[in-house]
């Protein structure tokens, strides 16, 4: 499943980045910063494309030796980011959507959540546990 | 044509498909140029099965000789090699000939065609004009033709076309040559459909066996490929990729669920150990030797992929679809890596590296080739993945073969590099001539450090330029670091700097931390490598602070930073200033007291909490605050010490200040203030209808400002210019100071020597040579000195002093800047009316600013005959002297209305003004003290308002002829009193007067807000005085100290026209031959008035006296008046009567009136005045104008309580209407009315009733039960 997720606010500052704990943290923390590159991208061609239906999932947005970095933003702006192994074959473009989803849900929780203070770091326990379940290779 | 001896090339451009030709050579070979040109002119629709979508093609072919050896024998499948149609040409025109021999050359060509099972054929008869006039004896023309139909067209006619001489330019030939044209097509077409369609279904049984054992990949590979070539041929290149895709995904798929456990056996092959790596080969259409590995099932991974990708490069060129080869160059060179390793192929260190860098450069030199620059600049975010790849790879061959390090490759890595070059291989021909292929460039590269460093920087860069060209500034910041990186490796920091500089600014702008620290600690490498001190240690400074860190790694940069501190400075001490912010944090100021408010010289104390974001505890050698001094603030401390709080100052006296994340990594959306929303409604003046309504944020400016700031590690920049410490502005200092990791509490005390404002600006910490400044300070710290004017004040200790008693006030002096010295007094001036009462045991109380008991010391009263001298205890600045006096305030002697002037010490007179206090009924008396004060040249006055406690009022009375006083002490204050020895006195100690006291001779207590009447029967001997001048005295102490010394209290009054002049009295008698009155009959009432005494000429001065048949007469008027309705006056009420000046003369007046009621009805009232006729008025006139209505009044006012009647109010109104009559009289002179002052008439009768039986004839009987 997903080595690395991260949930990055609309100004572009990690709300929220978690990967496996038995790779390098720094080079996912690269990764994701490197994609909001082709996140920006995407934005803002389907922005011109259609800004009404917009599609909260945007799909692959590079691929590397080892790993895919699959993006999803928000209405809002916010961006997630899941990281898999590249090796990881099984998963298609509908299980990652369906993580995308779940990761939103969990994500809007968090929002609702009146304690929580919009544009601070994550720390729901709630979401973490979410965001494990992805992590972890089953599912 | 002949030259097709030998099997077809195959070249698919060059392939068509092909069209064996037999029977008449020569025929084609004329036509054969006019056919390949005009045969793809017109394009064909081509239907096809399953669903798939029809297509316009253009048909070529390629005509070739008939040879038996073309026709695919049994189980070959070549559908490249295969003759889709078969056309026999013959010109035979006469029977004979045909019969003879082109008959038979056809049925031997159809049976060669038959045996091969092979349908699609074609005979064509070209009619010649010229032969035909040759052999002019020839049947008709459509002979021949028929009979080859019969011969062997037996179904299909159409197999059979005629051309007309296609060399001529005839209408008629071109017909001809455009309808066999047309039907060539079709028949081309058809046996496409046909062949293909059978060919598909072929490959289709043969994937379906592919679980089977012995299925091999390869095989089925050269079938499928063989449709692709087919497609190509046809060129149909989307079909043709299709073919090649779905290879690709069956081969994918084979290697994943090998990948699973699933593995076939074909596979094995293709887990080989790469011994090969030379990359992709895109430049030729077919990669005829990996084909043929391919074919012969030796092929590896590498190999099959790599010629399947050149497969589907050519098509997507073709395609014009460059965009896609690159993005399925990335995917394929990913997905190779990932299957080498699924499969667990054997692949030598940086055989793959080497293999990945060729293919990109390789497929990024096809790309070029096929499009201009415009086209590539346009799509570089197609290319510059395929760049950074390449850029990887040779970074990291680089590595591999020690090309990076400073010393250059050692034998291990030489070896190495030695082996990879031989994976190469030679080069291949295409390229043998370029100077840049990506084959010579690898070798290149790998040839030496030099060459290494240049391939490295060139495609950096050039990964570098797209990535910023398109946008992807962040991965163009990576790529930079990457650089930076190398050039570290290389020693060149100076480059990686600003490199690193780059994207650590990205990263703190964008708060990612963990980048931001990893980048930092290469920047902090870089600075320390450039020996560029300040900014080393700052980067130190944060690095030490940076929480991402381990201990181990902040307590290594803690270090870095203290060495350098502790380090005797070399050459020129210098110091080196850094932000404070990385290394402490101010979190909270805290001011004692919390007013933050002191007086000159008093102590101010500030503790500062800084949390210490240092691993490990850190010795300040100082800690200095500078401050600015704000000058003397306009409103010095008018008295309210700290009322005005300033902002940002909690009531404790703390000030917090904004956390602010030490390592710039900040989150943007942190720290700034929250939203302040605000609904606004735009309503139209006229008819407050609403216009418009909106939303605004009040706090705008502050998040605007916010954002502009919010890239806190411009630090950097602004170091050295802003972090300098100010000049000129003093300083609070504490020293070693050892800061703990964390909060820290730190106490400065502040300045306060000079009045005015200060801001605390900046903080500086000390260690060795290094110093930490916080610029500024926000929000501001500001605190007060003030300087104060000594004050004295006098209070009362109670609500309110009352006059005539000993009263206690407080004497309270605020010291201000001054010191009361030894010797210093308050020279208070005596008064007569107030003096100082003063005991020996009087102590003063000094009290601190803050209210706290300094000391006590007793307080020496010095009194002479003018002043009190107080001499006051020595007492510090600013501090309270509190002590107490008793004073006494005399009771005026006069009546209230009266002033009274009073002196102080002589030089100043007052008056003590007396105001009637409404809400308490309590006189009040102004008393002025004047003061000296030891500060001052100038006496102080200062006023203390005393309460007298007592009101007094006097009544006289009569009965008859004699005459008592009453005077009526009312108890205004709050206190309960004792009284005694009321007495009453005659100021003018009339010998003939004798007051004779009818009170009781004890004490007497009067209560709070109650009242004591005393009573003295008035004697005279002889003739009273017309004006009595009285004084009542009485002694008074309050009831709760019996043992206190009596107070004396008096009163004046003045009585006037005191004896009585008349007697009134009334008689009711029932009416005759009756006992008692009845309700209801008429009853007699009969007033007789007497007068009393001699007149006198005091007695008659405002008497009317008129003379009357010689007898002096004065005229009075009564009337008869009942208020309680208890009687009617029948006939006159009232009237005039004349009464003889005599003593004891008597004047009667008989009237009837009627009881309304039975019962004890009480005498109505009866009432006389004086009446004035007209004459008298001009005399009398200028006094009834300014008094006699006040007096009359005020007569009244004093007569209710005698009267105490129901008739008073009546009798009052009636008064006023007389009044008001006089008023109107005043114009002409009328008679009018005077009444007697209190006392001058005696009514005898007053309050006498009188039985009233109810009438005999009532039957209801009325009770009134009062």
């Amino acid at each position: 499943m997903a080595v690395c997720v991260a949930v990055i606010a609309k100004e572009n500052y990690p709300l929220y980045i978690r990967s496996v704990p038995t790779q390098n943290e720094l080079k996912f923390h690269y990764t994701v910063h490197t994609s909001l590159d082709v996140v920006e991208e995407k934005i803002s061609a389907v922005g011109k494309a259609m800004a009404d239906q917009r599609e909260l999932y945007l799909g692959l947005l590079y691929p590397t030796e080892d790993y895919k970095v699959y993006g999803y933003v928000t209405n809002s702006k916010v961006k997630f980011v899941i990281v898999v192994d590249s090796s990881n074959t099984s998963l298609r473009d509908n299980e990652i959507r369906s993580m995308f989803r779940k990761l939103h849900n969990s994500f809007t929780d968090v929002m609702c959540n009146p304690f929580y203070n919009p544009g601070d770091p994550i720390q729901s326990k709630v979401f973490d546990s979410t965001v494990s379940a992805m992590m972890v290779p089953s599912c | 044509m002949e030259s097709h001896e030998e099997k077809p090339i195959i070249y698919t451009m060059e392939n068509k498909p092909i069209v064996t030709c037999a029977g008449d050579q020569n025929l084609l070979t004329a036509l054969y140029s006019l056919l390949a040109q005009q045969l793809p002119w017109e394009p064909m629709e081509w239907r096809r099965s399953y669903g798939r979508a029809p297509k316009m093609i253009h048909l070529e072919a390629n005509f070739v000789q008939f040879k038996e050896e073309l026709l695919p024998k049994e189980g070959n499948k070549a559908l490249l090699t295969f003759p889709f149609l078969h056309i026999y040409w013959t010109d035979c025109c006469d029977t004979e000939t045909y019969k003879t021999s082109v008959k038979e050359d056809m049925q031997r060509w159809q049976s060669v065609l038959k045996l091969h099972g092979s349908t699609d054929w074609l005979i064509v008869v070209v009619e010649n004009d010229s032969k035909k006039k040759n052999k002019t004896n020839i049947l008709p023309r459509t002979s021949i033709m028929d009979k080859i139909r019969n011969d062997f067209c037996n179904k299909q006619s159409d197999r059979c076309v005629s051309l007309s001489d296609p060399l001529k330019e005839s209408s008629r030939s071109q017909e001809s040559w455009n309808s066999f044209l047309t039907k060539l097509r079709t028949l081309l077409l058809m046996s496409f459909t046909k062949n293909l369609g059978r060919f598909e279904d072929d490959m289709r049984t043969l994937r379906e066996k592919r679980t089977e054992p012995g299925w091999s990949f390869c095989d089925y590979f050269m079938v499928q490929e063989e449709l692709a070539f087919v497609f190509e041929m046809l060129q149909q290149f989307e079909d043709a990729l299709v073919q090649y895709d779905e290879l690709d995904a069956l081969f994918t798929q084979y290697v994943l669920n090998f990948g699973a456990g699933d593995g076939a056996n074909w596979l094995g092959s293709f887990c080989q150990p790469v011994r090969n790596w030379n990359g992709l080969l895109l430049r030729r259409p077919i990669d005829m030797e990996k084909r043929e590995l391919i074919q012969r099932g030796e092929a590896s991974l590498l190999d099959l992929r790599s010629y399947l990708f050149s497969r589907q490069c050519t098509l997507l060129i073709f395609l014009q679809r460059p965009w896609e080869v690159t993005q399925r160059a990335l995917e394929l060179l990913h997905n190779c890596v990932q299957e080498l390793r699924l499969l667990e192929v054997s692949v030598p260190q940086g055989a793959l590296d080497c293999w990945v860098f060729l293919s990109c450069l390789e497929v990024l030199h096809r790309i070029e080739g096929c499009c201009d620059r415009t086209q590539l600049e346009a799509n570089f975010s197609h290319t510059v993945g395929l760049w950074t790849y390449a850029t990887e790879k040779l970074k990291s061959l680089g590595c591999l073969c020690g090309l990076v390090s400073e010393n250059g490759p050692n034998s291990e890595e030489l070896n190495r590099t030695v082996d990879l070059l031989a994976g190469l291989g030679t080069e291949r021909p295409e390229t043998a001539n370029s100077l840049q292929s990506p084959y010579k460039k690898l070798k290149e590269a790998l040839s030496s450090v030099e060459a290494f460093e240049r391939h490295y920087l060139e495609l950096s860069h050039a990964a570098l330029e797209m990535y910023r060209a398109i946008g992807r500034l962040r991965s163009a910041r990576l790529v930079g670091k990457s650089l930076a990186e190398f050039y570290m490796r290389k020693g060149d920091a100076q480059t990686a700097k600003t490199f690193l500089k780059d994207s650590l600014k990205s990263y703190t702008a964008e708060g990612w931390s963990l980048p931001l620290t990893h980048t930092r600690k290469q920047t902090a490498e870089c600075q320390k490598q450039l020996q560029q001190t300040e900014d080393y240690l700052q980067t130190s400074a944060l690095l030490a602070s940076d929480t991402n860190l381990t201990d181990e790694e902040r307590k290594h940069f803690c270090q870095e930073i203290l060495t350098f501190a502790n380090k005797a400075p070399e050459g020129k001490d210098q110091r080196v200033v850094l932000s404070m912010t990385a290394f402490a944090q101010l979190r909270e100021l805290q001011f004692l007291p919390a007013s933050a408010t002191v007086h000159v010289g008093a102590s101010l104390q500030l503790e500062l909490r800084l949390c210490s974001l240092m691993p490990v505890p850190v010795q300040l050698e100082q800690l200095a605050a500078s401050v600015h001094f704000l000058g003397e603030q306009p409103s010095t401390r008018s008295g309210s010490a700290g009322t005005q709080r300033r902002p940002g100052l909690s009531p404790d006296g703390t000030i917090s200040f904004p956390a602010v994340s030490p390592s710039g990594g900040a989150l943007p959306g942190t720290g700034m203030p929250a939203l302040e929303l605000h609904e606004i409604q735009d309503r139209s003046p006229s008819d407050n209808t609403l216009n418009s309504t909106s939303v605004i944020c009040k706090n705008a400016h502050m998040l605007l400002r916010a954002n502009d700031g919010s890239s806190p590690l411009d630090v950097h920049s602004t170091l050295s210019s802003t972090f300098t410490m100010e000049d000129g502005t003093q300083v609070l200092k504490t020293h070693n100071v050892t800061l703990l990791p964390g909060n820290n509490s730190i106490i400065f005390t502040a300045l306060s020597t000079k009045p005015g404002s200060y801001n605390l600006r900046q903080l500086c910490a000390t260690v060795g040579r290094v110093q930490f400044v916080l610029p500024h300070i926000y929000p501001i710290v500001k605190y007060e000195v003030y300087s104060q004017e000594p004050q004295l004040t006098i209070e009362p200790l109670t609500e309110s002093l009352l006059a005539g008693l000993p009263q206690r006030v407080k004497f309270t002096i605020l010291t201000g800047h001054y010191q009361i010295k030894k010797g210093d007094a308050l020279q208070l001036s005596n008064t007569d009316s107030m003096p100082i009462l003063h005991s020996s045991s009087c102590s003063a109380r000094i009290l601190s600013a803050t209210g706290e008991l300094v000391g006590e010391a007793a307080l020496s009263i010095q009194a002479s005959e003018k002043v009190t001298s107080l001499s006051l205890p020595l007492t510090p600045p600013y501090h309270t002297l509190e002590f107490q006096l008793e004073v006494l305030c005399h009771i005026p002697l006069s009546p209230a209305r009266v002033e009274s002037e009073r002196l102080t010490n002589g030089e100043i007179r007052h008056r003590p003004r007396s105001r009637t206090r409404f809400n308490s009924g309590m006189t009040c008396i102004d008393q002025k003290v004047s003061i000296d004060c030891p500060w001052s040249i100038y006496s102080i006055l200062i006023s203390l308002t005393f309460y007298t406690p007592f009101r007094a009022k006097h009544s006289i009375l009569s009965a008859g002829k004699r005459k008592y006083i009453q005077v009526c002490l009312e108890n205004v204050s709050n206190t309960n009193f004792r009284l005694a020895n009321q007495t009453l006195s005659d100021r003018q100690h009339t010998p003939s007067l004798e007051l004779l006291s009818l009170n009781a001779k004890t004490h007497q207590v009067v209560y709070s807000k109650q009242s004591l009447y005393s009573l003295w029967e008035v004697k005279w001997t002889t003739e009273p005085l017309p004006c009595l001048q009285c004084v009542f005295s009485a002694s008074f102490s309050p009831a709760n100290a019996p043992d206190t010394a009596l107070k004396p209290y008096s009163y004046e009054f003045q009585l006037e026209r005191v004896s009585t002049l008349y007697s009134v009295k009334a008689d009711i008698q029932p009416a005759l031959g009756e006992e008692h009155c009845r309700a209801g009959t008429l009853c007699r009432l009969e007033v007789s008035v007497t007068h009393l005494t001699e007149p006198s000429d005091t007695e008659g001065e405002d008497e009317e006296l008129t003379e009357n048949e010689g007898l002096r007469t004065t005229k009075l008027m009564y009337e008869v008046v009942d208020n309680s309705s208890n009687w009617a006056v029948c006939g006159k009420s009232s009237g005039l009567v004349s009464m003889p000046v005599a003593a004891m003369a008597t004047h009667k007046v008989q009237m009837e009136v009627m009881p309304l009621f039975a019962g004890k009805l009480p005498f109505p009232s009866i009432r006389v005045f004086k009446y004035l006729p007209h004459s008298a008025q001009p005399i009398s006139q200028p006094d009834t104008d300014s008094c006699l209505e006040n007096d009359n009044l005020s007569l009244l006012d004093k007569g209710l309580e005698e009267q105490a009647d129901t008739a008073s109010l009546r009798s009052r109104g009636s008064i006023h209407s007389v009044g008001s009559n006089e008023q109107q009289q005043r114009a002409l002179p009328m008679p009018r009315l005077e009444p007697f002052s209190p006392g001058q008439v005696f009514n005898s009768s007053q309050t006498q009733q009188v039985l009233v039986l109810p009438s005999t004839d009532d039957h209801v009987l009325e009770v009134n039960v009062t």
